[in-house]
């Protein structure tokens, strides 16, 4: 495969770095400068930035991220598949409709055991 | 163009025992939870029910010998055989658990869903064809597995237990995918029929594939060998076999190792049987490496299981040595021609460890208190006075696993010796037989503790209807393998040397 092939590509690459080289100085260059010592702390999402870092925190979140997380990956799985639907024909949908089908187990199963309820 | 494959290339019939085993675990699943926390035990019956649908399933299709879903799965007469062990297994281990769990409070319905995906993907593992799904049964074998370990959370020694078999678990399945990936950059495929086609022209060309080919079986070997537990890959073993509720070590050392083994010997004898140093060579490049591994592996396992004092210990170093003795065969599989007779003798040996070890746990299990405790040698003191049918069996037991004739442990020791031998593995045969000896020496202790010495004889209370159940299942099995070898050979020979070789 001839490398001139991979120029659009190349571009893409020098352009995306130089213009947020670009974007992320061109204020600091022209806009007005007033800082504050919250504006200058890292952002953290609205949590405190600076404190103990090994804070108690309710399990809670610990298992609704790892739901969260459980789920997610599987929705990944549909996107290829979504991608080569129609080629697929019927056994593409029979194969998902079982994938889905053995998904939907595992969320009756959390459901019914409670994992969702937050008390 | 994708080629899409209509849903009867896929050949489901030959792929039941499996599937329907899977999907049977999703039924008790989602079942269990309809059922109140203080009738758990028809979660078990549910269990059994589904259990024994798919043994009487897996006899039906044994001999079919077909490919299945696209020939990344084998219905023939091996994994048959490994479907009949881990069922057994599973079974037996249903038996153990039911009233185990009641009276240690850790009896939860999920235990059972477990335990059936933990053999669905045993039974994966010993018909997979391609390198993806033995990756993916090893998963389902292992994941279940780790949290069972820890499913007696409130004792620390169970927590350490999963933890640690998670921890080490994971890094031997990053092993084993990074030496998926080096053969399949050498070869360009995963199934191991066409790694077995290509493998001729990597080892006559002599390019870099064949390092890759190399390392790549050197890390799957490494990833497999953590499973099954062998030196220098066995660090985990007594720590999780020791923290793990009993029922959950029983399983875990004939079902997982029956399992690894599977998929060490499908890889061995069906993708690489002849990947050797030259053309002309009838010894497998990785031969040295497995021998000198299960050397090891013997050696270390029978001595380090003279010094311990806790029984679950000792029958975890004792696992370690019988991982030994299969990997023996394993090795004796790298000399072309001995393949067949290698094979045979290591699922045959596995049979035999399944029944005695499960039949070796459950006896422990019944000397075992609530709490955990009860499981020490010198608990065994004075039993053949307090319940001698008990201590007849665990006698029984400890022969088997020493390898004393009339028992199945012998059946499977003199087939593997003699594999061993005729694959020219001379020295590696000495070592079995004199380590054989030196585990004499702890397995009797436990016959002269139950036997001669005093002492009060332990109530043995948790010797009750089920355990025994699984206790008398064992000790049958032992008995009969022991006392008519050739009703296992045949059974085997019938359904496997046609559709391996």
């Amino acid at each position: 495969m001839a490398l001139q092939q991979f120029a659009p590509i190349a571009a893409l690459i020098i352009l995306a770095v130089v213009l947020t080289f670009i974007i992320s100085n061109i204020s600091t260059i022209f806009g007005p400068s007033n800082n504050t010592s919250r504006k200058t702390a890292p952002y953290e999402s609205g949590m405190q930035p600076i404190g103990v870092g090994m804070r108690r925190m309710p399990v809670k979140f610990y298992l609704i991220g790892v739901l969260f997380i459980l789920f997610d990956i599987e929705v990944i799985f549909f996107l290829p598949w979504a991608v080569v639907f129609r080629d697929l024909g019927f056994y593409g949908l029979a194969v998902m409709g079982l994938f889905f089908f053995i998904l939907t187990i595992g969320l009756i199963y959390e459901w019914k055991k409670g994992a969702l309820e937050w008390e | 163009m994708i080629d899409v494959p209509s849903i009867a290339d896929l050949n489901l019939t030959v792929t039941f025992p499996a599937v329907f085993l899977a999907l049977f675990t999703m039924v008790v699943l989602i079942v269990d939870l309809f059922i109140p926390k203080d009738r758990k035990i028809r979660t078990a019956h549910l269990t059994l029910g589904g259990l024994v649908v798919a043994f009487v399933w897996n006899v039906l299709v044994f001999d079919s010998n077909q490919t299945a879903l696209g020939g990344m799965y084998i219905a023939d007469s091996f994994s048959g055989f490994i479907n009949f062990i881990a069922l057994t297994a599973a079974i037996i281990t249903c038996f153990l658990s039911v009233d185990y769990l009641k009276r240690t409070g850790i009896e939860q319905g999920e235990f059972y869903s477990l335990l059936l995906f933990s053999t669905a993907g045993v039974m994966f593992m010993g018909a997979a064809s391609d390198l993806i799904v033995v990756f993916i049964a090893l998963e389902i074998l292992s994941i279940p597995l780790y949290v069972m370990a820890a499913m007696r959370y409130r004792d620390a020694k169970s927590e350490e237990s999963g933890l640690k078999y998670f921890i080490l678990g994971a890094f031997a399945s990053a092993f084993f995918l990074y030496g998926a990936a080096l053969v399949y950059g050498a070869t360009g495929t995963t199934s191991l029929p066409e790694i077995f086609a290509s493998v001729e022209g990597i080892v006559a060309t002599d390019s870099g594939a064949r390092l890759y080919l190399v390392l790549g079986a050197a890390l799957i070997f490494v990833g497999l060998g953590f499973k099954v537990a062998v030196v220098p890959f066995h660090m985990w073993t007594p720590d999780v076999y020791e923290g793990a509720p009993t029922p959950v070590t029983a399983f875990m050392s004939v079902a997982a190792k029956a399992g690894g083994f599977a998929a060490l010997l499908r890889l061995m004898v069906i993708a690489l049987p002849e990947l050797t140093a030259n053309i002309g060579d009838t010894i497998a490049i990785w031969q040295t490496t497995i021998a000198i591994v299960a050397a090891a592996t013997m050696i270390l396992g029978n001595f380090v299981a003279i010094v311990q004092t806790n029984v679950k210990r000792m029958l975890a170093y004792s696992s370690i040595a019988h991982a030994g003795y299969i990997l023996m065969g394993v090795a004796a599989v790298g000399t072309i021609g001995v393949a067949e007779e290698a094979t045979r003798a290591a699922l045959i040996y596995m049979l035999a460890y399944t029944f005695t070890n499960l039949g070796a746990f459950a006896v422990v299990m019944a000397l075992e208190k609530d709490d955990g405790s009860g499981t020490q040698i010198a608990d065994f003191k004075g039993l053949s006075r307090s319940r001698p049918l008990l201590a007849v069996m665990m006698a029984f037991f400890m022969l088997s696993l020493t390898g004393v004739p009339t028992t199945a442990g012998f059946i499977g020791k003199f087939l593997l010796f003699g594999a061993a031998l005729e694959a020219g593995l001379v020295l590696l045969t000495i070592i079995g037989v004199l380590t054989s000896v030196v585990s004499a020496y702890y397995y009797v202790r436990i016959i002269v503790n139950m036997y001669l010495e005093d002492g009060e004889g332990d109530p043995a209370e948790g010797a009750t209807q089920y355990l025994n159940y699984a206790t008398y299942a064992a000790f049958a099995g032992t008995l009969i393998i022991g006392l008519f070898p050739f009703l296992a050979v045949n059974l085997l020979d019938t359904m496997m040397i046609a559709g391996l070789f």
